[in-house]
Formats: structure tokens, sequence, C-alpha cells
């Protein structure tokens, strides 16, 4: 416990820098009642003592993002928050600096606020956020950098309609600090039309031709011009409603991105090949760049002074080994665009993270680590070590059988985990987990729109066992979608489930869980019973 | 598979701006259903801009966003008459959450708003200030039959019956058509309108056999639905209702 005891002592000498009295007297509290609660067994106490914290002292996450040096950013969207996290993160900690960030998935004002509280000395903040609580940690932090990653059909019950949702990110957007760099996807046009009206933002998509699918799948959503209501026409698809579009009737277009991938080359579900590039490089050739503005107005961050004049912060060096980063080269004899650094930056990738949807975060991720000045070569390497999050594309070993968890919630992210699944060669057994709890959305109607036909189309399953809360809503959507009956089975409890589908791929086999977000944590439970993963608070 | 027998027309009205609440899974129904027994569902989609086909035994309206459904709405509004006379000549409609609002003769926004529904029901919509949001178990009289029907809810609309119309089912657990009345749905002839999504047929395979025994009859097909094994439906069924702290 020693060394619980002097972490504690270091976090309260930090809290109370950040924090009036009567807010250090608050975060005291809280962080007591987290321990209490991790002590007791409650769990980890990743939310309790910022939920605590905001109700003793509302202006709490304010003070303390506001005495971070080098500011906060923040990333939202449906899909692909945490693994794009932890990639930024990657790229920050390579660059030296020190990060607070919320990690285990707790991506309301409680988590953000538990982070701080936690945060030893920060020099930058990074903070994955809920869709609906993007605007409260918007006005509450005021971001350095903003990411809107991507809005799919998710959890009607608790975001309700999508365009609803839409709209509030354009109320977010509209009230944005004008210095705010907002990062924001290309390909997806709900987004794109809100990103655009910022004046201080970069966009990124997937440029690679050979990535995309022809036809949108049925889930798709955002699939008429924001502008002028027409169907948009697609050259390409990636995910559900992502891909270049455009509207044939009043020319609203995809914007050229900023920040792409390129030359991506997927290696099953070990990670995949991808180049992210700037463009302005010579053999690229892109001039026309008209619609890039990335870094404009921005050149005094470049030199990475402490951000908003925190002057008591003078001696941290938040971007080691950035300094030949440091001073751009504005007399090149070109014009203004020339000095927005980085462009004309191309670098390779090694991700260790499947499919798509992984491109698109590490895309985005790149984009946000250019955004606060890290270098392409740094946050190239970092992305190429990071594993993934727990859940998402993670591999145990269960014997010498070998499991491999791909989280899903909506059926965006669904869809793309069959496309993996259906990309190895294997015969297929199948464990999918479904709960219908307040993270999962109680609403479990969103199975019929994943294509799980793709499966019996391809005559690729082998077995498919069927969990969680609402199991036998799974087992009618594999009947209803022609599933061999003899193939099937139906198990709730998810140790049981684990179980009959080990039976089924056999000791040596491989298994692929689909869990929802809280299926996924009783697995990792169940698991963890075994042996055989740590509990998701102690996972970094 | 033979699927020699007998076809069922289904016009599947708007399915590219009404299929928030996965529709799809109903008109699976109707196809495995039919299939199952070897007959054969032929579906015609029918979207913005397109005549509705006078000639379906079956139609099928589902939910869409609030942006989505007023563009339908706008352009229902004219067609409503090819859809009154099919339904008069016997066809079937099913008419799920806004498809369900469609049905009636207006729906009030928020601001005031009015947008004309096709009026097949008699009923109105107007738009509550909160959404009813959950689990609904019913019971429901149709056709001779009596049942539970268990599904899920969403919807900011109260729903209020004229004369004209009866209620679908009583709500032994969840909202119904505005929270007060404590009644679900509205029936009129063949045309049943519902807010139930979840989706609403696979879990109670009874009513999807009502609707098609409708549709097989106006096609002219003199056919008894043979009894399917629905074990899996009554699990799911049951499930629900005993996860509604209701006895089944």
């Amino acid at each position: 416990m020693t060394a619980q005891i002097r972490w504690t002592e270091r976090i309260d000498a930090h809290a109370m820098k950040r924090l009036s009295p009567p807010g250090w007297l608050a975060a005291t509290i809280a962080r007591a009642a987290g321990r209490l609660s991790r002590r007791l067994g409650r769990g980890g106490g990743t939310t309790l003592p910022g939920l605590m914290l905001n109700r003793l002292r509302p202006q709490a996450i304010a003070e303390m993002a506001s005495a971070v040096p080098n500011g906060v950013i923040l990333l939202s969207g449906t899909n692909g928050k945490t693994t794009t996290a932890r990639l930024v993160r990657a790229a920050l900690d390579a660059s030296g600096a020190r990060v607070v960030a919320n990690t285990a998935g707790s991506n309301l004002e409680r988590g953000v606020a538990t982070a701080l509280l936690h945060a030893e000395d920060p020099d930058i903040a990074l903070f994955e956020v809920d869709e609906a609580a993007l605007g409260a940690l918007v006005t509450q932090t005021r971001p350095r950098v903003v990411v809107l990653m991507n809005l799919f059909r998710d959890q009607l019950d608790r975001y309700g309609e999508l365009e609803h949702l839409a709209q509030s990110w354009r109320a977010v957007v509209a009230e944005l600090d004008p210095e705010t760099t907002l990062v924001y996807n290309a390909d997806d046009p709900a987004v794109a039309e809100v990103g655009a009206e910022h004046p201080n933002s970069v966009c990124y998509g997937i440029e690679d031709p050979f990535v995309g699918r022809e036809h949108r799948s049925h889930a798709a959503d955002n699939t008429d011009c924001r502008r002028c209501d027409a169907p948009l026409q697609y050259r390409m698809v990636t995910i559900g409603h992502l891909g270049r579009w455009e509207c044939p009737s009043c020319g609203l277009t995809r914007p050229q991105p900023d920040v792409r991938a390129t030359n991506v080359e997927f290696q099953g579900m070990d990670g995949q090949q991808l180049t992210i590039s700037t463009p302005g490089e010579p053999d690229r050739g892109q001039t026309d760049r008209q619609t890039l503005e990335p870094y404009r107005g921005q050149t005094d961050r470049q030199t990475l002074e402490p951000y908003r004049g925190q002057t008591d912060r003078q001696t941290l060096e938040p971007y080691r080994g950035q300094t030949d980063r440091q001073t751009p080269e504005p007399d090149r004899g070109q014009t203004d665009r020339q000095t927005l650094e980085p462009i004309g930056v191309s670098v390779d990738v090694s991700l260790r993270l499947p499919g798509l949807p992984n491109t698109y975060n590490a895309v985005a991720a790149a984009a946000a680590a250019l955004a606060v000045g890290l270098a392409p070569e740094t946050i190239a390497e970092a992305l190429g070590r990071r594993r993934a999050a727990f859940g998402r594309a993670e591999h145990i070993g269960v014997g010498e059988a070998r499991v491999t968890t791909l989280l899903a919630k909506n059926p965006a992210g669904a869809n793309e985990n069959l496309h993996m699944v259906l990309n190895e060669s294997h015969p297929l057994h199948l464990l999918i987990l479904l709960n219908d709890r307040t993270a999962d959305g109680q609403d479990v109607s969103w199975i019929w729109d994943v294509d799980y036909e793709l499966l019996l189309d391809q005559d690729r399953l082998a077995s498919v066992t069927l969990g969680g809360t609402r199991a036998h809503d799974l087992a009618l959507r594999f009947r209803y979608a022609g599933a061999d009956a003899a193939r099937m089975a139906v198990v709730p409890e998810p140790a049981a489930a684990l179980d009959t589908a080990l039976q089924a791929c056999g000791p040596t086999g491989r298994l692929y869980v689909l869990p929802t977000y809280t299926a996924m944590l009783d697995f990792r439970a169940v698991l963890a019973n075994r042996g055989l993963v740590r509990e998701f608070w102690e996972d970094q | 598979m033979s699927t020699n027998g007998p076809v069922v027309r289904l016009g599947h009205l708007y399915p590219d701006h009404l299929n928030i609440y996965a529709d799809r899974g109903n008109i699976a129904v109707f196809q495995r259903r039919l299939e199952w027994r070897g007959l054969a569902l032929d579906v015609v989609e029918v979207g913005l801009g397109d005549e509705i086909p006078e000639d379906c035994n079956l139609y099928y309206l589902g939910g869409g966003q609030d942006r989505d459904q007023l563009m339908v709405a706008q352009d229902l509004v004219g067609k409503a008459d090819s859809l009154r006379r099919a339904a008069e000549g016997g066809a079937a409609v099913l008419a799920v959450c806004g498809g369900y609002q469609l049905m009636g003769h207006s729906y009030v926004a928020a601001n005031g708003e009015e947008m004309a529904g096709t009026a097949l029901l008699d009923l109105e919509t107007t738009a509550g200030t909160d959404r009813l949001i959950g689990d609904v178990v019913l019971s429901v009289d149709l056709d001779g039959a009596t049942g539970t029907v268990v599904g899920y809810e969403n919807h900011a609309g109260r729903t209020r019956l004229g004369s004209e119309c009866a209620p679908l089912g009583r709500v032994h657990k969840g909202h119904g058509n505005n929270g007060e009345d404590g009644f679900e749905g509205a029936v009129s002839g063949r045309c049943v309108g519902t807010y139930l999504h979840g989706p609403l047929l696979p879990k109670n395979p009874w009513l999807a056999d009502t609707v098609l025994r409708w549709a097989l009859d106006h096609s002219g097909a003199n056919i008894e639905l043979e009894p399917l094994d629905d074990t899996l439906e009554r699990s799911a069924h049951a499930t629900a209702v005993a996860r509604a702290g209701l006895k089944r």
C-alpha cells in the first residue's frame, strides 16, 4: 500500500495548485469516496469521485482544465472514441508530454472530472467525450482541439434521433472559440457539414479507392443532402454512410481531406499498413488546396509556449524532442499557406489494429496529433506501437483456443466487425452477447439493421452461440436471417455461453466474441474469474 | 424451400426514409413465414416520387426521423387516395410508429406546424414535450383471436382516437397512444397502426399471421396458414413478458 499512499499525497499537492480552497476540500472528499469504493470492491472508482466533485463544486472541471498548460483535446463521435483517444495518447506520450486522459470509457463529465482530479501535473489533457455531453464539456474545458469523428445510428432510446445529435453538434461548433482547432471527418456528410462552419478546421478522410464498397449498408443514415434534401451520391462507400459523397442536385461535396489515409493494406485481425499524408507533398502534387487552412493563425502555438498564458509553468517542456519543429520556416518565398506546418508530410504506419474503422481512428488520431504540433514521424511510430483497447479486437488465449473480442454497440460497428470476421479464412465460430442495460441501449431493435445475412449468404457460419440479457432477440434475428437451428445455441448467462461456444469451436479453434458494451464487461469478468485478463480499471 | 405457391404482394412504402426502428425485421417476418409454408412474398418498394400501386395485398409503413417523416408526409399527401382505395378493397395495412401517425388525419408538431396524414385511421397526433420510451406489453383482441403483444415504444407524439377506429390493445406495461387512456394502437378493418417496434412482428408471430391471413384472403388464395414451430418466438415473447414483471 506504500505506493498507493505516496501517489495520493502527490495528487493532493497538485490538486491544491489547481483548485481554490473550497475546491480543494471538495476534491479531497471526492477522492476519499473513490478510494473507499475501490476498497469496498465496488469497482474502480473511475466516475464516483468526479460525480461527487461536480456536485460539490460545479466549476471544478473548468478550474482544473484551465490550469493544464497545453490545453485540452476533446474527441467525440458514435464509434471509435476510445481507440482514437488511445492512439492520440500514444503520440503524446511519445513526445514526452505528461497526459491526463479519461481511460476506461468514462466519457461523461464525471469521468473527465475524475481524471483531472487524479492527474499528476499534466502538460496536456485528452478526453473522449460522449456525443451528448460534448456541449457541456466544450463550455467547461474551452478546448484547444475538438475532434468530431462520426455520427451513426445508435441507441435511439438514449440519444434520440441522429438528426437531433447533429443539430446539437452544430450548436457546439457555432459556440466554439475561433482559436479552437476543429478536426473533423470529411467522409461523414453530417459531420462535414457541421465542421465546415468553423473558421479554424482540419478535415481528414480515407483517400484509398480500393478500400471502398459499392453499396451502402442497410443501416446507412444521413444519406440525404443536408442542404437540399436530395439523395446523396457516393463514388465510394466506406462504412455506413461514410465515403466520398456528393450531392448531384446542389453540388455540396465532401471536402478534400487535409489529412488522409492512403495505401491501406489490411492484414487480417493483426492490423494494417497505411500511409498518412497531408497534401502539398511534391510527388503528390496537390496544388489547388484552397480549402486547406489547417494551422493558419496557429503559428504562435507552433512555438509550443504554454497555452493560454500560464506564466507559472514556463519551465515546462511539453513537447520534448520536438525542437526541430519549433521554428517553422516562413520565408521560403512562398505564400502564407506554406507556413502551415505540417504540410506535405507522408508517413507510413504499421497499425496493430484491424479493419476500416481503425483506418479512420488512425487518421483521426494523426490529424489531432498534428493539430497540437507533434512531428509526423513521432505520430507514425506511436500509432504503430499501440495495441487494441479492451474488447476492441483484443486477442486472448483460452487454453489453446484463441478468443478475439470485437465490441459493437450499433449497426455500423457490428457490420464492420462482421466484415472483418468474414475476411478470416477459417470456418467461423461466433459468440454474440447482447445486453440492454443503459450503456448498451434498452432498445435492441438495432440488431435487425445488422447484416448478419452476410454470414449465411457466404455459408461461413460454423456455429453461433447467442448470449446476454437479450439472447432470445438474437435467436429470432438469426432465425429470420435463415440460420440453421442446429448451428445455433441460446445461452443467456455469459460464463455458460462461453463454455458452449468454446465447445463448438474446439480446444484449438478460434472464437470471435461480439458483445455490446456491458456484455463485454460481463465477458471480461468471466475471463478475469478464470485468471485470463486483468480487471478493466487496472488496464491502461 | 419451395415457394411455388401463391404470392403475397407487399407495398413497402418509403423504405429509404421510414426504417429507423429496424422495420426490415417486420418485412423479414412476412417473407419467412410465407416461405416456410411454401408461399412467397413479392416486395414492391415505393419511394419518394413513386406512385403507390393499388394492387398490393399488404402495405407496410415504418418509422422515420422527424426530418424524413416530414419529407414522406409531403409526398404521401397527394397519393393517399391510392392507399385508401386499396385498403377499402380489402388490402391489409400495417403502420408502425411514424407510419402510424401518418395514417391519421394530422400530426401537430411542437411548434404548432400541422402535417396532414392519409386519414385511413380516425385519429390525430400532437407532439408532447417529452418522449414516451420503454418496453410495452399489451393484451390484444384481433380478428377473433386474443393474445399478448410485446414491443418497445419511443415517441413524442400523443395519439387520440376518434370513434371510427378501435384501439389495438390495452396497455399492461408502457405508455401506449398517449400515456393517459391506457390504450395502444388503432385498428379499422384491416388497417392496423401501432407505436410498437422492437421490431413488432418477430416476437408476436400470431399478429404477423393475422395480417398475412388478411393479405392472402385479399389475394384470392384460399389457404389456411399451417402452424409453424414457433418455439424461439414463444420463448422470446415469454422472456419479454417476464422481464416486464408480468405473468404470462
